[in-house]
């Protein structure tokens, strides 16, 4: 089986959910003997995090020390073209940071085939523009390469998949990580809308990182229920150091936890109103906001207005290493997205022992028994949670002791062997 | 005789390091040694060492006749002797030469008048003391942060002693009056007050250096047309600016200090205008009525008003939030505590917050540690976090460690000493299994 896979970023440039899937799953499928091209559009040296910071993503940590590259490069072609695309950026944002030239200034000659594919030079100021010159470049790889299947990871690199299928006859999987209605809500981006039907209308099967999104897929693209299968993501179970807890402070008050980009589809605001009412109950206990967003100035506004300022921290954008030290701190970590097609972050959480609160909304619900589940909107039924985990030791030792055995369970290799089926099926 | 009465703000703050949510709790200490270090040495070598030998110089040569006044906040102070002992010296200098006047301020620069008054007393003293330590002469008129004030703490001040104090000529409290009078508080019409002429303040201060103005550039021989255009009857020219004006926000190139060496000689040459100290003026004048400021003025912005310190919600959650420490604080009498508390109160912390972007926004933005307002607030609630921690574990727990079976009832004794031996029976049964 040799797959010609448009993904996103590779360690050390994870910036969200969607690279540690991509690298989760192509891991576990070579593993299994499938031969991946993988396609990734390259924006940024390894130095240069401002552009990550800018955008706030989340920066999950891929533990190196356990991974053996070596055989894995063996079984992955790992192809780099030269481009703007980034994830988790909407046209509008694609169109300030260019404006501000925040994107310039990219080595292009570091392009693996800059010698053979030369265009006009300038990358596009326009996202869609981006996402077309990508496909075209897309469309010439896919030429010049042998393969029997096409996998495109979101919609960015749809366009991709479809040029590569219109060249070579071969089928397409598409794999929904997110749609334009969990990150924009209501008020979609009718372009960005249109490439995702495509990709889906063209698409010989799709996989769904959830019921969740299979419904959005099915409702709101009007797609044929029989092409989509949901595969649930996995986790990476590196050797988690849970040696140490939180480290000696003066305050022995519990910290709950946000950990994300602070952006409308992960429901910060929630938090904060759910923060104020536990406080106005109790008082031995911290929240923390961790992880930059567009959303965040407002929030830290929200908070000065509430007066709880003394008592709810900010980190601001934190690094890999940070997340496992800020997950070190927490007693209770909360995820309550407004939209959240699946949703590593709460099973990380868990992996540290953390006992988790997660918004109904969200795809990591549908597979998980021992979270508290909450509607997002519901600050009362959140405030419920926290407090019932802050006060009843018992409570949060069964969802730490069985927790852990939950996540323990959700293994990259199932999802691959899943995806590695539905490869079968279409070719 | 018409009177220059000059007058220069001293100030740097002890800004905050990078203090982190990981911190709190663990690292007690909040400040940039570092970069206090670099700026003060910065601003030591541009400005405050030469602008103090041309302050010497010109003294020497016009002796009694070219007066200037300070006032250096505490925290100020602290820094020079602790990285820029030679200007200390320059300062001590000065002092001596009889020309020149200090003034009272609180000692940490702060907004505590707006606050607490027996805060702002306490201050006010420490300020005044050191002053007296440093350079032999105790303050007699007052000078707030910032120049803020209002009726009530203009009152205040009375009360304290001091027999004048400077603030804004700010143009909504003056109307049609004219800022070249001494005038009364309110309240206590004993408190004299200088009002800053902001105009030709302002002319040296902020435009002295800017081409776009249509008077760059501005010479010695036309600032003192200007001052020989005011109306014959008006007194008093107060000349009021931040010390740093000299060297640091106007550089040595664009020739601020030719301007200000020549100034004294064309004054005298060309004008019937003498330089006295803010003590003098209130000797020598007559005040020409009271004014009314009900809301507090400052020297800040085009609005002379607080909202460069307070205002938006980030400012005054901070601000309450720090002031409710107050109590805790008091109790507390540690000198390490006290002087962590000092530093937390000096107004820029609260300047970093502003949202004001436009207009003043740019001056701000100059003197600003940080890239956002909001970043300003969480790194210093985070600061403040621990500060509190801090005194809850040095203070607060030591009065709660009085011996607390006292409170137990003999019941409750024998209850836990029953236990106690039972648990031991249990320990001993499964040792000897």
């Amino acid at each position: 089986m040799r797959v010609l896979m448009f993904g996103w970023e590779f360690p050390p440039h994870i910036t969200g959910g969607l690279g540690t899937a991509c690298f989760g799953l192509t891991k576990a499928l070579a593993k299994i003997g499938v031969k991946i091209k993988f396609i990734v559009p390259k924006t940024f040296g390894d130095e240069d995090i401002s552009l990550v910071n800018l955008l706030g993503a989340e920066n999950i940590q891929i533990n190196q020390r356990h991974f053996n590259y070596e055989e894995f490069w063996n079984k992955i072609t790992y192809l780099e073209i030269g481009s703007n695309l980034i994830p988790y950026v909407s046209p509008e944002l694609f169109k300030k940071l260019s404006e501000e030239n925040k994107l310039d200034g990219v080595n292009f000659k570091e392009n693996t085939f800059s010698a053979s594919f030369k265009f006009s030079g300038k990358y596009g100021k326009d996202l869609m523009e981006e996402v077309a010159r990508y496909a075209l470049i897309a469309g010439a790889l896919a030429a010049m390469n042998d393969y029997d299947i096409i996998h495109s990871h979101d919609w960015l690199t749809y366009p991709a998949g479809i040029v590569a299928k219109q060249v070579s006859g071969k089928p397409l999987v598409i794999h929904v990580h997110a749609t334009e209605f969990d990150r924009s809500g209501e008020n979609i981006n009718q372009n960005v809308y249109d490439i995702e039907r495509k990709g889906m209308e063209t698409a010989d099967r799709i996989i769904t990182v959830s019921n969740f999104t299979k419904n959005i897929v099915i409702n709101r693209y009007g797609i044929d229920p029989k092409k989509i299968t949901t595969v649930y993501n996995g986790i990476d179970l590196y050797n988690y150091d849970n040696g140490n807890r939180k480290p000696d402070t003066l305050y022995n008050d519990k910290i709950v936890t946000f950990l994300g980009r602070v952006t409308f589809q992960k429901g910060p605001d929630y938090f904060v109103e759910a923060a104020n009412k536990v406080l106005k109950k109790y008082k031995n206990v911290r929240f923390v906001m961790a992880g930059s967003g567009d959303m965040l100035n407002r929030m830290i506004k929200r908070v000065a207005h509430l007066g709880i300022s003394n008592k709810f921290h900010f980190t601001g954008f934190l690094k890999g290493y940070e997340v496992d030290e800020m997950f070190k701190y927490s007693n209770v970590y909360v995820m309550p997205s407004v939209s959240e097609p699946f949703g590593i972050s709460p099973l990380e959480a868990m992996r540290s022992n953390v006992p988790v609160i997660i918004s109904k909304q969200s795809g990591v619900s549908e597979i998980l028994n021992h979270a508290l589940k909450i509607d997002f909107w519901d600050i009362d039924a959140m405030a419920d949670a926290i407090y019932g985990l802050l006060n009843y030791d018992a409570l949060s030792r069964f969802f730490v002791k069985y927790g852990k055995g939950e996540v323990d369970n959700l293994k990259w290799d199932n999802a691959a062997h899943h995806v590695n089926e539905i490869y079968h099926q279409v070719i | 005789m018409r009177t220059i009465c000059f007058y220069f703000q001293v100030h740097q703050p002890f800004r905050l390091k990078r203090y982190r949510f990981f911190d709190i709790g663990q690292d007690h200490y909040y400040f940039d040694d570092f970069s206090n270090k670099t700026i003060m040495r910065k601003v030591a070598e541009k400005s405050y060492l030469p602008v103090n030998q041309v302050m010497l110089e010109l003294i020497k040569e016009y002796g009694k006749k070219f007066k200037i006044s300070y006032s250096i906040s505490g925290v100020c102070l602290d820094q020079l002797e602790m990285y820029a002992p030679d200007v200390l010296d320059s300062f001590k200098q000065l002092a001596k030469t009889g020309s020149v006047e200090f003034l009272a301020e609180t000692y940490s620069h702060s907004l505590s008048a707006l606050k607490s008054k027996e805060e702002f007393t306490k201050q006010v003293k420490a300020q005044s003391a050191k002053i007296k330590q440093l350079f032999g002469q105790t303050p007699k008129v007052f000078r707030n942060t910032e120049l803020i004030y209002s009726d009530e703490i203009g009152a205040m001040v009375a009360e304290m002693g001091y027999k004048g104090m400077l603030t804004e000529g700010a143009k909504h409290i003056l109307g049609w009056k004219s800022s070249n009078y001494l005038y009364t508080n309110a309240i206590n019409p004993k408190l004299l007050l200088l009002l800053k002429n902001f105009r030709l303040s302002d002319d040296i201060a902020f435009r002295f250096s800017n081409k776009a103005w249509s008077e760059w550039p501005l010479t010695t021989g036309k600032f003192v047309n200007w001052l020989n255009a005011v109306d014959p009857k008006e007194e008093i020219i107060n000349l009021f600016m931040d010390y740093e004006t000299f060297g640091e926000h106007q550089w040595a190139d664009t020739g601020i200090f030719d301007f200000l060496r020549d100034l004294p000689y064309r004054v005298f040459s060309e004008s019937n205008y003498i330089f006295e100290t803010p003590s003098e003026v209130i000797e020598h004048h007559q005040p020409i009525s009271s004014i009314h400021v009900p809301y507090p003025i400052s020297w800040a912005d085009e609005e002379r008003d607080l909202t460069a310190w307070l205002g938006n919600e980030l400012q005054d959650d901070a601000f309450d939030k720090l002031y409710q420490l107050y109590d805790k604080v008091k109790k507390c009498n540690d000198p390490e505590i006290e002087k962590t508390w000092n530093y937390l109160q000096t107004s820029d912390h609260f300047y970093y917050m502003c949202t004001k972007w436009f207009s003043d926004g740019d001056v701000h933005k100059y003197f600003n540690p940080y890239n956002t307002p909001y970043e300003a607030y969480t790194n210093f609630m985070n600061a403040l976090s621990d500060f509190e921690l801090v005194i809850d574990s040095k203070c607060v727990k030591k009065e709660s460690r009085k011996p607390k079976n006292q409170d137990l009832s003999e019941e409750e004794l024998t209850r836990l000493i029953k236990n106690y031996q039972a648990r031991l029976r249990r320990m001993k049964v499964k040792n000897i299994k």
